[in-house]
């Protein structure tokens, strides 16, 4: 969720008193990168081998459960899925002994690779200076060796879409596979979408313990302050639409050239918003530029979902575990919101952004939007499916069905509950990954110091 | 140049009539007496005696006389008062009139001390005054109190005649001044120069760190109070402190505290119980919120009239984020002292934070409608603020020996149409609408004299600029009266063609006026015109009728809240047929049955039966004991105390809110008790608090009694000011300094027991200052108060571990304990439980080495291991949270539930009464869907000490009552704005949420960490 215009400071001004204790923090970062890490585990190579999982309890990803049911991997591809599939010469073949299933998960908004820690600015590459940065491209400064990433493959993540943060239009996210050595090797569709934060249109906090935060000044119309954003941002997409149409330019303009794609829908448009009034102002986006656009927040999103259907606007609901905008609202208002856009019949995907985990909750988000009111196939998809037809890359991965690439989970349980999303495997373009992480290293670590098995 | 010197001569002339004894006379002296009789009057004495067809006589500013038939002094100026009523003049006694602060309004002050600010930790105050620049007890307001002829005027033009005023700045505020507001000078407007001492929660203009809280601030005066006793034997190691003298000075005026908001009454008066005063309190207008409590505190309060304005709410993506809580106080406000009044409380009114101060009347009219009385609303105004101030004798009433303040009306006070004519005060004359002192309005005979003969008119006086002239027509004339002249213009009707046009000026003297007047062709005339006959009045009342039903009271003041009565109370309910997770060697239980009553679990097994029992059908469902949470910050007003680096004196339960929506909010995930504590923004924090979740309680109500009490430490980023912006002078700045911290503040613990040990052998000398920072310290050094330690990394739990056994105390908690998986062996030496997150990680540096496995691995080594939230969003998720080391380390479910049921209720010493379902225990149990560990799960009913506070069922009844009430009063608020009401834009109800202060985690569009206000 957005908050930017609440927050008055960053924690990390320019400061010549901060210099000293940034310095000291790399140091401090160095030691133990060097210390210990992961470093020995390695992106897999290419599979060269046919692989065939049998005896899996497959969940497609678009609704459908198959018992006991095989998948044949050739070339990094799913080439075959069905009960009765035979093992092609020389193929590997993995019993999946009746365990779960799942296409790899994909966090559809996320900040992996460009945060490393959140509160040391050193480590932060996710928020660029300016107001127009549409040519700002998150995978230029994505971090393959992050140690969150590990974390969030064992957690069944495979995918995720890398999206810059700041201005009014921040640029272009990119989706990346999380098994690789460089972000060449990651990308898996570069340049996706533009995303652009809709300004707030509410009113800043005012009066008693407050007062604080606005000075005595009296408040600019805070509506009169968003439109004219809007119409920045408008008039950027117009000239830049105006431009689009036109090869030979005296001037060429890098800002309108990177944004084309939107209007010949091989980019979409994703605009972070979640008040109803931040929606209907995308939504005129849509009948004005004729772009495929994708909310993102979608707080209120439940509110005008028939709207958004109409409008075949998509809806990431950025995470259900988020408290209730209002204390009238109904309590669980945030969890139940995926359900409300299901049965209106909105895409949407639910995504899990918390900077404390760093993302790695997306699957018990998921479970959340289950317990009130989806099914868990549905939640599934949410996290699955339709989160790859919202990045655009729904003809590659999403769902296990031939012809897409083997972007794959294996789990001895439910996937979208804690206690039993144990992931045991997982494959990426066929190529079976390897599952440890930081964390797992120093459990070890540990249980060697303390004896334990 | 010869009227400017007239002018001049005016004003010296009336300078010299007040002049004083000591002051030189320029010219001729003019001494007067000021003998007045006001005659035939209604003299409303006070609110309880009038006297009818009376007399007033004043001399020297004093009344001399008041009665029926008194003798009129020969040389009194005789003034008619037929149908005239006379009123005390009115007293706000929480005025800054004449002593407003210089420098930037309080508001505007950024404060200092929070996360990422700038500390400063002395006082700028220079002199040979106390430590804090909050603590102003040496304040006095008629030392600077300058009169403001501006503002007096509006005053007395709303009725008033004396103020109380003092210098709204300071924590201690020093002492007020009863002034009159008289035009005259200082000297002699000042009637008692020190009336009072006052308090506030704010610090105002003091830029020093200490204290950012209201729990800091609660200490800060504590403290003072004791300081100020201590200091009266003069100990020679403080030198002079001029502060804490003038706090002793002050002690023996009325006590006037500032407290703005319901609960703020509470606290102030808790201060005041604790420290032998009686506080008058100045309240914030919301009391009708909490009636009972306020009672409560027996204190005379002080109330504000503002009530909130109408919202713009017609655009429905507005209203949307105006909670109902800023509805139904918009709706209710105007109850507020009527509710008080039928509840018996005393109280006075102040015109201080109206935006305008004429809207004081009006503003009491409107709480007539909700059961405010005229006699009570005039004592408030009278009676009640001059006896709060032991100055009835001067002021307050219409009575021999008083100062002559008093009002001429035209009626009932507070009658709408009532014009006060003048206000007297020290026996001078103010005029505030002399001109209609007589009612002149009426019907009058019009004489033209003009050259061809008188022509007849009449005319028809209707106010000061309506009038209209009848003659063969009516025509509307424009028309200008001031009581001593009068203007009239006559236009001709276009469309008559035939209507005189003329010009008249005149004299008013009483019923006749005279003058002259040219027609449109220049012909002159002179005028009279002579009072015929009154036109019919309209009935006047101070009565308004009510616009329409209001909403009821909710407790808390929330959405979600009981209405009076329909709290949930406590019953016997019997749960059968459930699986009970015991928590107990019995384990899980497959179909058993489990019995509350009293509260308590009075039994587990099959085939129970209770007569009278409300059965619950737990076919299917889990029931298992209430979730307990060891790190929270809900429901308090601060958390963190960062203006010093030891903060052991301040307390959590100063300042709980019980009306935090995430109460119930937790509620609805099943959480039963809630451990409260103190942010990190300091190595010794302050003093936490066990709450249990009983929502609609009030704040005392909430503490989970009979629970040991537990201090809040902290280690590591935060208390070395790592996110500070503007480079960090508080010590410490490493986790070396954190160590001497430590080291020092317990080093002085032992001196400082040592030294009432010593003092209380033979009670010799002078007892030792009372330290309340060094008494929660002594305390953990006897076991009476116990530590849960904020910390992540394994050097620094290892070294305030070998810091407490060193000195002598120990770390009975560890709370988020990141790393204590790398030193759990030397945690369970020392005997450390720990308290942890799930699966946080890599938001700052010292959680990177953080692992999910951290609660199994400690667990493993042996520790008692909880998990906590120290969030308001994922508390209502903990069972959740728990469920990760089944995943994360392989613990067993039973064991995991125990996480955040019976370990948390070990670390915090209640495990005798939460924590497990065993007979005898609290009736804090939760019934669930589903396994409590599985996502799938969600609470039916979460019960503590056997009353269901959340129902699932009920909750969907309450979502749409709700929307029933919220929808109607926005209705209403959309009505008045219709009716042409002032409304304001619509403002969002945003809401603090307190964390410790460095969290990425989500809280939704209205959500502010408290850290940001800081």
């Amino acid at each position: 969720m957005k908050t930017l215009n609440l927050k008055l400071e960053t924690p990390f001004h320019k400061n010549k008193n901060h210099m000293k204790k940034i310095i000291v923090s790399i140091a401090f970062a160095s030691i133990i990168i060097a210390g210990k890490a992961q470093e020995t585990i390695y992106p897999s190579a290419k599979q060269t081998q046919p692989i065939l999982i049998t005896n899996g309890l497959v969940h497609v990803g678009n609704g459908q459960v198959l018992d006991k049911t095989s998948i044949l991997i050739h070339d990094g591809k799913i080439t075959q899925v069905g009960t009765s599939v035979t093992a092609p010469a020389g193929a590997q073949t993995i019993d999946a002994g009746g365990k779960h299933i799942y296409p790899g998960l994909i966090l559809t908004n996320s900040n992996l690779g460009l945060v490393e820690v959140n509160s040391v600015r050193a480590t932060n590459d996710v928020q660029e200076i300016g107001t127009l940065n549409p040519g700002i491209r998150s995978l230029v400064a994505y971090n393959t060796d992050s140690k969150v990433t590990n974390t969030l493959r064992s957690q069944g993540i495979l995918l995720a879409n890398i999206v810059p943060e700041g201005g009014a239009v921040s640029g272009s996210s990119s989706v990346v596979q999380l098994d690789a050595w460089n972000w060449e090797d990651a990308a898996y569709k570069i340049d996706n979408g533009i995303h652009i934060n809709m300004p707030s249109f509410l009113r800043r906090p005012a009066g008693g313990r407050f007062a604080r935060l606005g000075g005595d000044q009296p408040q600019v119309d805070p509506v009169k302050l968003a439109l004219e954003q809007v119409d920045q941002i408008k008039s950027f997409l117009q000239e830049a639409k105006a431009y689009a149409a036109e090869t030979n330019h005296a001037e060429t303009n890098l800002k309108f050239a990177v944004v084309k794609g939107l209007f010949n829908k091989s980019q979409k448009l994703f605009v972070h918003a979640n008040t109803v009034k931040q929606m209907l102002v995308a939504l005129d986006f849509v009948k004005t530029f004729g772009v495929d656009m994708v909310i993102v927040g979608g707080t209120d999103s439940w509110q005008i979902a028939d709207l958004l259907k109409q409008n075949n606007v998509a809806v990431i609901v950025s995470q259900p575990h988020n408290l209730p905008t209002l204390e009238d609202d109904d309590v669980d208002q945030p969890y139940k919101t995926p359900a409300m856009l299901q049965k209106a019949g909105v895409l949407y995907a639910i995504n899990d952004e918390d900077g404390q985990t760093r993302g790695r909750n997306l699957g018990y988000n998921a479970g959340t939007a289950a317990t009130y009111g989806l099914t868990k196939e549905q939640a599934l998809q949410a996290i699955t499916l339709n989160a790859a037809k919202i990045l655009g890359i729904a003809d590659k991965t999403g769902s296990i069905e031939a012809g897409k690439d083997a972007n794959l989970v294996i789990s001895t349980g439910d996937i979208l509950d804690m206690r039993t999303s144990i992931v045991t495997d997982a494959f990426i373009q066929g190529r079976k990954i390897v599952l440890d992480n930081k964390q797992k290293q120093l459990y070890e670590r540990y249980k060697y110091k303390y004896n334990l098995k | 140049m010869k009227k400017f010197l007239w002018l001049l001569g005016i004003l010296c002339i009336q300078q010299l009539a007040v002049a004083q004894e000591t002051f030189p006379e320029n010219g001729v002296a003019d001494r007067r007496e000021g003998c007045y009789a006001f005659t035939n009057a209604t003299i409303v004495k006070d609110a309880q005696n009038t006297l009818k067809n009376a007399i007033l006589v004043i001399r020297n500013g004093k009344i001399v006389s008041v009665g029926n038939g008194v003798s009129i002094p020969k040389d009194a100026v005789v003034v008619d008062c037929k149908d005239k009523y006379l009123y005390p003049s009115f007293i706000d006694i929480f005025s800054d009139y004449g002593t407003t602060p210089a420098g930037p309004a309080t508001g505007a002050t950024r404060q200092v001390g929070g996360f990422g600010q700038q500390t400063q930790l002395t006082s700028n105050t220079k002199g040979a005054y106390g430590w804090n620049q909050a603590i102003k007890s040496e304040a006095d307001a008629f030392k600077i109190f300058a009169a403001d002829e501006a503002k007096a005027k509006t005053l007395r033009e709303t009725g008033f005649g004396a103020v109380l005023t003092h210098v709204k700045d300071g924590i201690a505020r020093g002492t007020g001044a009863l002034v009159t507001l008289a035009s005259d000078k200082e000297n002699l407007v000042l009637i008692k120069e020190r009336a009072s001492a006052h308090y506030s929660f704010t610090k105002g203009t003091s830029t020093q760190s200490y204290p950012n809280s209201m729990m800091g601030t609660i200490a800060l005066l504590r403290q003072s109070y004791l300081d100020a006793q201590w200091y009266k034997n003069k100990p020679s190691r403080e030198g002079l402190n001029l502060s804490l003298q003038a706090w002793n000075d002050n002690q023996h005026l009325p006590q006037i505290f500032d407290a703005s908001d319901k609960w703020n009454d509470v606290r102030a008066d808790r201060i005041g119980d604790e420290f032998g005063v009686q506080y008058i309190i100045k309240g914030g207008g919301n009391e009708y919120q909490r009636i009972k409590e306020i009672t409560a505190t027996k204190a005379t309060y002080i109330l504000p009239l503002n009530y909130p304005q109408a919202q713009d709410v017609e655009d429905p993506n507005d209203a949307r984020f105006v909670s109902l809580t800023d509805l139904k106080h918009w709706e209710m406000a105007p109850t507020n002292p009527g509710a008080l009044e039928k509840a018996g409380v005393t109280f006075c009114f102040t015109s201080a934070e109206l935006r305008d101060v004429k809207q004081l009347m009006a503003n009491i009219r409107t709480a007539f409608a909700y059961g405010l009385t005229e006699t009570t609303a005039l004592n408030a105004l009278t009676k009640t603020p001059a006896t709060a101030l032991g100055v009835y004798d001067k002021v307050g009433s219409i009575e021999t020996g008083k100062w002559a303040n008093f009002l001429i009306t035209s009626g009932p006070i507070f009658n709408e149409k009532t014009n006060i004519f003048q206000n007297w005060v020290q026996g001078k004359k103010y005029s505030i609408k002399d001109d209609s002192w007589k009612d002149l309005r009426g019907t009058y005979k019009m004489v033209f004299n003009t050259s061809s003969g008188p022509v007849n008119y009449v005319l028809d006086f209707k106010s000061n600029n309506a009038a209209s002239i009848i003659g063969q027509d009516t025509v509307t004339s424009k028309f200008y009266y001031d009581g001593r002249q009068v203007r009239i213009n006559v236009a001709p009707e276009r469309r008559g063609g035939g209507g005189q046009n003329f010009n008249l000026s005149g004299i008013v003297n009483n019923d006749v006026w005279t003058g002259y007047g040219e027609d449109s062709t220049g012909n002159r005339f002179t005028w009279t015109a002579t009072y015929d006959q009154p036109t019919s009045q309209k009935a006047d009342s101070a009565k308004k009728r009510p616009t329409g039903p209001i909403g009821k009271v909710l407790y808390p003041f929330e959405p979600f809240g009981w209405e009076e009565g329909q709290a949930p109370k406590q019953e016997t309910i019997l749960f059968k047929n459930a699986t009970v997770w015991t928590g107990e060697k019995d384990g899980v239980i497959e179909g058993a049955d489990v019995l509350l009553k009293d509260g308590k679990i009075a039994a587990i097994g099959k085939n129970l039966s209770a007569a009278g029992a409300r059965t619950i059908d737990g076919t299917g469902k889990h029931l298992t004991a209430g979730i307990i949470d060891e790190h929270s910050h809900i429901a308090a007003g601060s958390i963190n105390e960062g203006g010093q680096s030891v903060t052991s004196e301040v307390r959590i339960a100063d300042n709980l809110n019980p009306d935090d929506i995430n109460i119930y909010r937790q509620l609805s995930g099943g959480v039963t008790s809630s451990h409260i504590l103190h942010g990190s923004a300091n190595t010794i924090g302050g003093q936490t608090q066990l709450i249990k979740l009983r929502w609609g309680a009030n704040d005392e109500d909430l503490k989970f009694k009979g629970a040991d009490p537990f201090i809040k430490f902290a280690l590591g980023e935060n208390v070395k000011r790592t996110t500070s912006t503007q480079g960090n002078v508080r010590f410490p700045d490493t986790r070396m300094g954190v160590e001497q911290v430590l080291v020092d503040a317990f080093t002085r613990a032992h001196d400082y027991e040592n030294r009432w040990k010593l003092y209380s052998k033979d009670k010799r000398g002078n007892a030792p200052r009372r330290d309340l920072e060094l008494d929660a310290l002594v305390e953990i050094l006897n076991n009476k108060r116990f530590i849960t330690c904020h910390s992540y990394i394994q050097s620094e739990i290892n070294g305030a571990m070998k810091v407490a056994e060193q000195l002598g105390y120990k770390y009975n908690t560890f709370t988020h304990i990141l790393e204590g998986y790398k030193v759990a062996d030397k945690m369970k030496a020392h005997g450390a439980s720990a308290s942890t997150f799930s699966d946080w990680w890599n938001y700052k540096m010292e959680v990177v080495d953080a692992i999910p496995y951290n609660a199994a691995l400690m667990s493993q080594v042996g520790l008692n291991v909880a998990i906590n939230s120290d969030d308001a969003e994922m508390a209502r998720r903990l069972n959740h949270e728990a469920a990760k080391s089944i995943k994360f380390g392989g613990m067993s479910e039973q064991d995991a539930l125990k996480m955040v049921t019976l370990n948390p209720a070990k670390m915090m010493h209640i495990d005798n009464k939460v924590g497990s379902i065993k007979v005898g225990k609290d009736a804090d149990v939760v019934l669930w869907t589903d396994n409590p560990l599985s996502i799938y799960s969600k609470s039916l009913y979460t019960v503590v000490d056997g009353i269901i506070y959340f129902d699932r069922e009920k909750d969907a009844q309450m979502r749409k009552m709700v929307t029933a009430e919220r929808n109607r009063i926005i209705r209403k608020m959309n009505s008045e704005k219709r009716s042409g009401a002032p409304v304001t834009p619509a403002q969002p109800s945003y809401q603090i949420m307190h964390t410790c202060g460095e969290h990425a985690h989500n809280h939704g569009m209205l959500t502010i960490d408290a850290s940001e206000l800081d």
